[in-house]
């Protein structure tokens, strides 16, 4: 006997993806969902992001490992609410894993929750946890390849963040062949080109960000 | 390597749908897999198969139908495919595309007794 059934495999992610958006809209809260490969900044870039805006919002952070608590330690020392999700070998965080953090968070007092998500390319992309936008990092260590290789990545994302470009006199990797490639997988796409390390173009980020999670909290004030 | 997670999805999306139909057997079940997910077909069937083992569902055939990628302009209105992830569209260049398949992930058919 043949049963129809026509069913989205990751349904009941995402069912508890849009729940925890519902939370969310409700508090007026922007959650960024940050992914990338492993090593290419994103707990580095948190922290520029926290010491840059900590004055301005109030900042949560979800970090997720497949082991150790480093980088909640990390966040930690930064004075701002973390929570770690060790996956124990899970490639990607879910919106289940972001859902069993809730008692941690005082949400009403919440304007930006940042999910960093286990350093992957490509599972991350396919599990939605009720984020706002996903932000990527791609630092020009990886080579300029990267968009063609990951396409998920880079279409699922609304934010690329190009890090490490202080290193681009030391490696191949062209900054316009990342953006060419990039924008033709995804031409909403948001590009800052970035580093960590000397803080240029950090400012631009900054602004972008701030602005974002300020309109989302005014627009919440208004429909409240 | 997220093909054991898709794969417990799927295996219990399979349990819940043999409940209800008062199913005891499993022949196959027919997926449809778009091409811009990041699933290898591969990897999927060989998780499948390893958490079958020794359960009722063991020797289910897994058939996967990729599912390509097109896009429908929203300026010029046609529709075409979209090759090499370039969402812009081949007649008038607008980047503005509805993606209209390529981004399955389904279950769609079971054969079970």
């Amino acid at each position: 006997m043949k049963i129809s059934v026509v069913k989205n495999i990751l349904e009941a992610n995402e069912r508890i993806a849009r729940e925890n958006r519902v939370l969310f809209d409700e508090k007026g809260l922007t959650v960024m969902n940050l992914m990338s490969s492993p090593g290419a900044g994103k707990t580095t870039l948190l922290e520029k992001t926290i010491d840059a805006l900590k004055d301005k919002l109030h900042l949560g952070v979800i970090e997720g490992d497949i082991q150790s608590s480093q980088d909640a330690e990390r966040i930690a020392n930064k004075g701002i609410p973390v929570v770690q999700i060790n996956t124990g070998g899970a490639c990607h965080l879910d919106g289940n894993m972001i859902r069993d953090t809730f008692g941690e968070f005082d949400f009403d007092n919440l304007d930006l929750l940042v999910v960093e998500n286990v350093g992957n390319l490509v599972c991350p992309a396919e599990f939605k946890v009720g984020e706002d936008f996903k932000a990527m990092i791609l630092s020009v260590t990886e080579g300029d390849d990267k968009p063609s290789k990951y396409p998920l990545m880079f279409h699922e994302s609304s934010v690329l963040l190009v890090n490490k470009i202080d290193l681009l006199p030391y490696v191949d990797c062209s900054i316009s062949k990342i953006k060419e490639e990039a924008l033709k997988i995804n031409p909403q796409l948001i590009i800052f080109e970035i580093s960590c390390k000397t803080g240029e173009g950090l400012d631009n980020w900054f602004a972008w960000l701030e602005d974002f999670v300020q309109r989302r909290k005014a627009s919440f004030s208004a429909n409240a | 390597m997220h093909e054991m997670s898709i794969a417990q999805s799927l295996l219990d999306i399979i349990k819940e749908e043999m409940a209800k139909n008062d199913a005891k057997v499993l022949r196959s079940v027919r997926l449809q897999i778009g091409q811009l997910t990041a699933i290898v077909p591969e990897s999927l069937s060989f998780c499948f198969e390893v958490m079958t083992a020794g359960t009722d569902l063991e020797g289910a055939k897994l058939i996967m139908e990729i599912i390509p990628l097109v896009g429908h302009c929203e300026n010029c209105k046609k529709e075409f495919p979209i090759e090499n992830y370039a969402f812009e569209c081949p007649f008038c260049r607008s980047t503005d595309i509805r993606t209209i398949s390529g981004e399955e992930l389904s279950i769609v058919e079971m054969e079970v007794e």
